[in-house]
């Protein structure tokens, strides 16, 4: 047997994100022991990268706002393969979310009358984000930080899943390493919620931070939970491109939302050229009605750069694609030309964009109150994760629960900015509330050796390979190149075949992969370890991607450039077959009940 | 533009160990963690480097840089001299772990021992408050922090004396400042600055300030006016008669 320290938790939450600090604290809160384990330090997880803020209809700058147009607006965005129930949860319950932060020390920017100011962003009809400046995520986990460490919530950082444990059907554990000192650790619990975020890291231009290798999705699903909407992978539109070494960092679509407009080389708003017919009538047709939008004029409609992120970063690909590019292959972004329109514009900017002024300064050298920025998209969300039910979050894995990123059905076929943050509160709460109350229910599982020493053997195999194994970092940037190439924002058939082709090769290259040096803090193991995750989630979005044979939200392919209503009406779902490989199925959309019917239809 | 430098990076682990050289391709706009993540994925695979966001968000890449501290991910190599090898070392304030990763799990043991936020009844029947923007800006300054340490590995009280258990260093009166200054805030924490955060040992130095990547004011903004605050309540004549009385 190999050895390990052993844990005993009523609720493990893996990951420490929004997500899972919100569910560590509503499990804690029903008076079970509860156990986080994050791979990074408390408060440093992808979470704290989140710019723009959490969307709640509490009507604070227009009352014309309720859950209603939120709900709306969220089924819209997804092309209407959301998972309803979730959209409308979401909607009814993340004021009461957002407040409660506020009550547990969270400081948001203030409206004259001062209540939380609320700020527009894409695909919302109105101003709907809570927001700290640009720097709304640091101020989300930081909150919900200083607020968990005085709930007797046991944290282990810097501590790593390598698998679930089963005992027959359900979940009984995970069995982890800790990073510092590459310790084992076993975690006995009666349910595990996982909160891991996304899959970033599986791309070459990402804005997610290094721990995004889809470590939930990949646990889930080898441990026989379905995943959905794989194929929805978000890019954002404005990531940026120069210095090369900073491609892909996130410039919030906050800048948009202040009245940054987008054009091209030639100073062109190409934004205007292709606004989709289901969007028209929400729409400024000319630039002055937009300005006014993003200045409060309640009878002016939104730009066209607030289009969803999809359409967005598309269009941005098309200009430099036919060569209206800029130097650096993006396009502009432009916050500067305000001055034109306010006095005071650079402080006013700086005070609004505080974060993105000091990024393209340092590392850009750029001046974003004087010169425009240069933008292209990044990989940035995925909609897809764990299939959940829509009340509970669990998994069809008894006790195996997840929420936030790693959970699927909220955002359907595409994410509206702002829904991410308040994603995280409604269902990490949700998760963390049923989870407590499956723990009470149901007693532990057995935890099986078998499973414990496998794993062991499988995570100590690259030290005995050593440094003459593969170079696991060499894997993974070849990983990085290949999906954004072959499974990036375009994708056509013959591309996703050759991927799928590409990913066994790597998969047995990774099983190679070799390590020199111990046990002790080796970023080398951790990456060759995290391969495993990252070449599941790949071969998951390129089969899925593959699979969708239409254009819709996120996912848009060359050689069916149009939707395709019969592919509107079904989610795709990817589980692990008897045989070990993956299964893929159609699940029809639910009917949606006549009342949210009616809800979209008096919002159109 | 491509070009060689010369990065002199300390290995070894909580037992000792030493600067060890490797020369790598630089490119303009390039970073240090840049550099380093390139060395660790050609030379040293088993380098040990914490990092989550390369962005300068999540304050885990703290090192000192040619002796400074500072973000790797924010420090360009534009900023450094590439004709002389660029040194790069762990903080020194904390116990090393391995390579350029250190022990900082004292900041949170700090912190769980200082009185959390609790806030006053609110004013509205929704449950929320009401703050003007002006009330919160000075809260919000502070709130920018993103827990780098940096304040805490430069200020000489921790550094030079380690007083660590006495002190709870730059960053925690930052945070006690924010709650302490949060207009919705009903605790008193002035008693436990005073006797077991250690607030007297700072004697305003303002290392800490120069340092810190958010350019929070933390010596003229945090820690002057809660020093004024501690002395107000504890040393001013008045008031100890106040006391006595009450």
């Amino acid at each position: 047997m190999p050895e390990y320290q052993k844990f005993e938790f009523d609720v493990l939450v893996v990951g420490a994100g929004g997500a899972g600090l919100r569910a560590a604290i509503e499990a804690s809160a029903a008076g079970v022991k509860v156990g986080v384990v994050s791979k990074s330090l408390l408060g440093k997880a992808h979470t704290v990268m989140a710019e723009g803020g959490m969307a709640a209809a509490m009507g604070n700058v227009d009352d014309r706002d309720n859950w209603r147009v939120h709900f709306a607006d969220t089924m819209r965005g997804g092309q209407y393969l959301n998972n309803w129930r979730m959209a409308e949860l979401h909607a009814k319950e993340a004021p009461a979310r957002v407040k409660e932060l506020e009550a547990w020390g969270a400081m948001f920017d203030r409206t004259k009358d001062g209540r939380i100011l609320q700020r527009n962003f894409g695909g919302h009809r109105y101003p709907r984000l809570a927001h700290v400046g640009d720097r709304t995520g640091l101020e989300m986990i930081r909150t919900l930080q200083d607020h968990g460490i005085h709930q007797g919530i046991d944290f282990h950082m810097e501590t790593t899943v390598l698998t679930l444990l089963k005992d027959g059907e359900r979940c009984a554990g995970a069995f982890a390493y800790d990073r510092e000192r590459g310790r084992f650790k076993l975690f006995h619990a009666k349910a595990v919620v996982l909160a891991t975020g996304g899959i970033g890291r599986a791309f070459q231009i990402t804005s997610n931070s290094w721990e995004y290798t889809g470590d939930g999705h990949s646990l889930a699903y080898h441990a026989g939970a379905e995943l959905l909407d794989m194929e929805f992978v978000q890019f954002h539109p404005t990531g940026m491109v120069w210095p090369p070494s900073v491609r892909g960092i996130l410039v919030t679509e906050g800048v948009r939302g202040e009245g940054g407009v987008l054009r091209n080389k030639n100073g062109k708003r190409f934004m205007f050229d292709d606004i989709p017919e289901n969007y028209r009538s929400q729409t400024a047709d000319n630039e002055d009605e937009g300005w006014r939008y993003t200045q409060g004029d309640k009878s002016a409609r939104r730009p066209p750069e607030l289009l969803t992120r999809d359409h967005v970063a598309r269009c941005i690909r098309r200009e430099v694609k036919e060569g209206r590019g800029s130097p650096h292959g993006g396009v502009f972004l432009d916050i500067a030309w305000i001055k034109e329109k306010i006095p005071n514009a650079a402080e006013h900017i700086k005070k609004k964009l505080p974060s993105m002024y000091h990024q393209f300064k340092q590392l850009a050298d750029v001046d974003i109150t004087k010169e425009p920025m240069e933008i292209g998209p990044t990989m940035h969300y995925v909609m897809g994760g764990v299939k959940v039910d829509a009340e509970t979050q669990m998994s069809n894995v008894p006790g195996l629960f997840a929420a936030g990123e790693s959970a699927a059905g909220l955002h359907g076929a595409n994410r509206l900015g702002g829904n991410s943050l308040s994603d995280l509160l409604v269902f990490g709460k949700r998760a963390g509330e049923f989870a407590a109350k499956y723990a009470k229910e149901h007693g532990a599982g057995e935890i099986h050796n078998d499973q414990v020493e496998e794993t062991a053997c499988w995570a100590l195999a690259p030290f005995e390979r050593g440094p003459g194994g593969e170079n696991p970092y060499a894997i993974q940037h070849e990983l990085q190149e290949m999906m954004q190439d072959l499974v990036g924002i375009v994708r056509r058939q013959e591309e996703m075949e050759r991927a799928l082709e590409r990913i066994q090769e790597l998969k047995a290259r990774a099983a190679r992969a070799g390590v020199g040096g111990n046990r002790e803090y080796n970023n080398g193991w951790h990456t060759a370890l995290d391969l495993r995750n990252l070449l599941t989630v790949a071969e998951i979005v390129a089969l899925a991607g593959l699979t969708r044979k239409e254009s819709r939200g996120a996912h848009f392919r060359d050689d069916y450039p149009q939707k395709d209503e019969r592919w509107g009406g079904v989610n795709l779902a990817v589980s692990k077959g008897a045989d070990g490989a993956a299964r893929i199925e159609e699940i029809p959309v639910k009917p949606m009940p006549e009342e949210l019917k009616q809800v979209i239809e008096e919002n159109k | 533009m491509m070009s060689t430098a010369t990065f002199r990076i300390w290995r070894g682990n909580a037992s000792g160990g030493g600067f060890k050289e490797y020369r790598t391709e630089v490119e303009s706009g390039m970073v240090v963690l840049d550099v380093v993540h390139r060395i660790q994925a050609t030379q040293a695979n088993d380098l040990a480097v914490r990092w989550n966001c390369k962005a300068g968000k999540c304050g885990s890449c703290s090192a000192e840089i040619n002796g400074r501290p500072r973000l790797m991910c924010m420090t360009r190599l534009s900023q450094l001299n590439l004709e002389e090898p660029v040194t790069v070392e762990p903080m020194h304030t904390f116990p090393r772990i391995k390579d350029l990763v250190t022990d900082v799990s004292w900041n949170y043991r700090v912190k769980e021992r200082i009185p959390k936020f609790v806030p006053r009844k609110p004013d509205a029947t929704d449950g929320t408050w009401r703050m003007q923007q002006a009330d919160v800006d000075r809260v919000q300054e502070f709130r920018k922090c993103i827990e780098c340490f940096l304040c805490q590995d430069v200020c000489h009280v921790l550094r030079e004396h380690h007083l660590h258990d006495k002190f709870i260093g730059p960053r925690f009166l930052v945070y006690a400042a924010a709650m302490e200054m949060n207009p919705l805030d009903t605790q008193d924490r002035l008693g436990d600055l005073r006797e077991n955060c250690g607030i007297g040992y700072c004697n305003i130095t303002k290392c800490c300030t120069k340092v810190c990547p958010e350019e929070i004011k933390i010596t003229d903004n945090a820690i002057i006016p809660l020093k004024e605050r501690v002395v107000d309540e504890y040393y001013d004549p008045l008031r100890r008669l106040f006391k006595v009385f009450r």
